[in-house]
């Protein structure tokens, strides 16, 4: 059948017509017919104001009413296009443009929060910030992520990354009292989990997945045994680390809406912004990642032309936990304060789903975390001003947002071929 | 279309099952042809290589650094320690203590306590271990299942969750006859986990959605949805603001084994039939077959006419069935005063490091889940007697797991020879 149809419509159609795929449409069906049922149907008669600016800011943009119920009608009626239109052009064998998805995407948002904070006024740029704080750790943990898979290590140890550099930078950030002291530690840290999992994973060929699982058990074991013995009994000594202070960017940060957002944090996050573009750049176009992505791809067709495979995988390993590491970093040094007890909550977790819902991109898991923290900060937000949603839906979303990506839009993602394989020379 | 499809007639079922087998062999590399020959060989080959000592010599290893943990920390042994030179008798004193006082106290919790006068609550903390273990070997083999088909369901704890709240529903929502409601309420459980667990196994047969980040995302959403389900009347105890549950109804519980006086109830009998039944499941069945088949090569097995996402779906319904069993052991069992969104307990986690110890293996599960749930019993009391908290169980517990699954580096640690070292002296 594929072949008869490849021989009549001669160039691409052969693969093009069997790949075709409805999801966009249907997704974007689904998403007008909740809007015209929320949205529209559960409206509330009233304006939703977007603030877009704070009182740093060098000129002060006005507030937005947005009237809910029109915003809703309005929503549901582009998403419906949307849905129509992208179906059409579908059946057509045309390909969507990629903004269409990106700007339904936004319609659906922009109709969310105007139903769900009518009446209210939503401070947008405090909404920004806090999904970016909240991002912070998921993006250090991706980003650890990535580089590890990509070097063919599956790295499902990033939340005892995470785990091990919140601890060690809150004792060594209270023993030295200096903060970068704390942030190399939890490099350090990070990086001494990541020894372990290469021991493991490299040298004694244990499966990757296990190794992972069974040392985010260890690191949360081992920092709660250490928690309760050593820091609760003297937090003032051990947990109580100096934390870094906001470093406001002059002029960048007078700029409305991204100034507040991007350039009134701490020093923790503007090293972020560095490594994610270095490690964007350096995965493609440094010869550091090539050998990477060759070892992660090929290791015997890099091992023959004179890569050390076990090498190049046991320092990248290494490199993808000192980043890692630094991510739990912020979270004692800029989030809580202090180390408590599993205080990464999960997030190695998250940043695992962000790097898989990322494609083992760096710049498209950076995404997928901000978009995490997003979703997260969304539901403090709201809980704020007031939702007509239960609170436990609202924190629900990220989760059920990341299902439905990776079910409907991501489809079948495909890691670096070697990912998880053990590479035996010979 | 491009799949073959099979002519045989139903009732020639074992030739089918053969041409299958035979067919799977074929492509995989494993030849499971003389699979009785195959598994004496393996079995005589494990103990002359020693696996059982490795094994051993393993929980030996992780012990020995907990008990450097344990000794580390402690404050009499860092007092000792600051007057080594004038008294080192002391340091080594106040370590013996510390070390041997800490694991006495997991013995006597988990096994058996000789202070007591009589053998009947001496023998007591054994059946806490089997109390312990009974949700833990469910779970982990849930988990083992899965695994099999090259699957990796992280979703335990998503899948007691709601296994949870359908059991704990049926418990005391429901008015049914005195054997009768405890069987609906188990059977209940387990089609609340099998729900959940196919759900991640659905969404990989369709779209291809790793299984991993699925199951991850499903343990919050079941968690959110119990939250919020227990601040509505369909699961809150309507007489109290609390978010728990009301207490399981007298007729759904799973009775105590042994009377009143021990907590060990029926559900530990129940994961004894469940573990036959994994064995039978995933060793003899035609179904099983199918799961290893894809296990070892999915692409093989399509080949072969294994319908490979029908396998997907059905394994997470059977992974999520086992989490299902769990939690129905727990809210009718063990913790029958009614439950909160904290029912998991982290078991859906700690099923991972079982099945990881018992290699995937029905019986090695079982046996893990046993271990583990000494551990956890043991654990308990050694934090109420000696102040070492309970994490440093889990410590030797994943120690364990990474030691066994290197016994390269316990061979290293122990000076054994390495396999195969002896042939090579030969040749040179």
């Amino acid at each position: 059948m594929t072949f008869t149809k490849t021989s009549e419509g001669k160039s691409h159609a052969g693969s093009k017509i069997d790949r075709r795929s409805w999801k966009l449409p249907i997704a974007f069906a689904i998403v007008s017919l909740i809007s015209g049922v929320l949205f529209v149907g559960f409206a509330e008669d009233a304006p939703t104001g977007f603030n877009l600016s704070t009182g740093s800011d060098l000129f002060q943009l006005p507030v937005i009413h947005l009237p809910a119920l029109a915003t809703g009608v309005v929503v549901t009626i582009l998403t419906a296009l949307i849905a129509v239109g992208s179906a059409f052009m579908i059946s057509q064998d045309r390909a969507v443009p990629k903004w269409i998805p990106i700007v339904g995407a936004i319609l659906a948002l922009t109709g969310f929060l105007t139903w769900a904070a009518a009446d209210e006024t939503l401070r947008v740029p405090e909404l920004l910030a806090g999904s970016l704080v909240l991002a912070v750790p998921l993006i250090f943990g991706a980003l650890g992520g990535v580089i590890s898979e990509r070097v063919g290590v599956v790295n499902i140890a990033i939340e005892a990354q995470l785990l091990a550099g919140a601890f060690v930078s809150a004792v060594v950030g209270t023993l030295t009292g200096s903060a970068f002291a704390g942030l190399f530690a939890a490099a350090v840290a990070g990086m001494l989990v990541s020894f372990l999992l290469s021991v493991f994973a490299i040298k004694y060929l244990v499966n990757q997945i296990i190794v992972g699982v069974v040392i985010n058990v260890l690191v949360s074991g081992l920092t709660g045994f250490l928690y309760s013995t050593w820091l609760t009994d003297n937090p003032e000594q051990l947990n109580n680390p100096e934390g870094f202070s906001t470093l406001a960017i002059p002029l960048l940060s007078g700029i409305p809406i991204i100034g507040p957002v991007l350039f009134q944090q701490t020093l923790i996050v503007y090293l972020l912004y560095v490594i994610v573009a270095a490690v964007a750049f350096a995965l493609y176009r440094t010869r550091w990642g090539l050998r990477l992505r060759a070892v992660g791809e090929h290791p015997k067709a890099a091992d023959t032309v004179g890569i050390n495979v076990t090498l190049t995988r046991f320092w990248n390993v290494a490199l993808a936990g000192a980043i890692a590491g630094l991510g739990g970093a912020f979270i004692t040094l800029s989030q809580t304060g202090q180390f408590g007890k599993d205080v990464t909550a999960g997030a190695g977790f998250i940043a695992l789903a962000a790097v898989i819902f990322g494609r083992w991109d760096p710049i498209k898991a950076t995404l997928a975390a901000l978009l995490f923290g997003f979703a997260s900060n969304l539901q403090n937000a709201l809980s704020v001003v007031g939702s007509p949603v239960p609170s436990e839906f609202m924190l629900m979303l990220p989760y059920v947002v990341t299902i439905i990506a990776v079910a409907g839009l991501v489809g079948k993602s495909r890691p670096p071929a070697a990912s998880g394989t053990p590479y035996i020379k010979g | 279309m491009s799949e073959p499809t099979p002519q045989k007639p139903e009732d020639q079922k074992p030739e089918d099952l053969k041409a299958e087998e035979a067919a799977v062999t074929e492509t995989a590399t494993t030849s499971e042809t003389n699979q009785d020959t195959v598994r004496w060989t393996n079995a005589f080959r494990e103990i002359a290589s020693g696996n059982a000592l490795l094994s051993l010599l393993a929980v030996v290893l992780a012990i020995l650094i907990g008990g450097v943990l344990i000794a580390f920390t402690d404050s009499d042994v860092q007092d000792a320690a600051g007057y080594f030179f004038a008294r080192p008798g002391d340091l080594f004193a106040a370590i013996g203590s510390a070390v041997g006082g800490a694991y006495l106290a997991l013995f006597q919790g988990s096994i058996y306590d000789f202070r007591r006068d009589d053998f009947l609550s001496a023998i007591k903390p054994l059946t806490q271990t089997l109390v312990f273990a009974t949700p833990l070997i469910a779970a982990g083999l849930g988990v083992a299942i899965a695994f099999r088909v090259g699957l990796f369901n992280i979703g335990g704890r998503g899948q007691i969750i709601v296994g949870a709240a359908f059991a704990g529903y049926a418990s005391f929502a429901w008015d049914l006859p005195i054997v009768i409601h405890v069987t609906v309420a188990v059977i209940m459980g387990i089609i609340g986990g099998a729900l959940w667990g196919a759900i991640a196994g659905l969404l990989k047969a369709r779209t291809g959605a790793h299984e991993v980040i699925v199951t991850i995302m499903l343990n919050y959403v079941a968690y959110y949805l119990i939250s919020f389900l227990l601040r509505t009347d369909l699961l809150k105890n309507p007489g109290s603001n609390n978010p728990k549950t009301p207490p399981a109804a007298e007729s759904a519980v799973l009775q105590p084994i042994f009377g009143d006086g021990f907590k060990l109830h029926w559900g530990f009998v129940l994961v004894v039939a469940a573990t036959v039944v994994a064995w039978w499941l995933i060793d003899r069945s035609s179904l099983g077959f199918k799961f290893r088949a894809v296990g070892l090569n999915p692409h093989a097995a399509r080949v072969a006419g294994v319908k490979v996402e029908r396998i997907y779906i059905y394994v997470m319904l059977i992974a999520g069935g086992y989490a299902g069993l769990a939690a129905s052991t727990e809210v009718l069992g063990t913790t029958t005063s009614g439950f909160t969104s904290g029912v998991d307990a982290g078991i859906g986690f700690d099923a991972i490091t079982v099945a990881l110890l018992g290699r995937s293996t029905p019986w090695g599960t079982f046996a893990a889940g046993l271990l583990f749930g000494a551990f956890k019993a043991g654990g308990f009391t050694m934090q109420a007697s000696q102040g070492i908290p309970i994490d440093i169980v889990l410590v030797v517990q994943s120690l364990i797991v990474l030691f066994i699954a290197a016994p390269p580096l316990v061979r290293a640690v122990f000076r054994l020879p390495q396999p195969g070292a002896r042939a090579k002296k030969v040749v040179s």
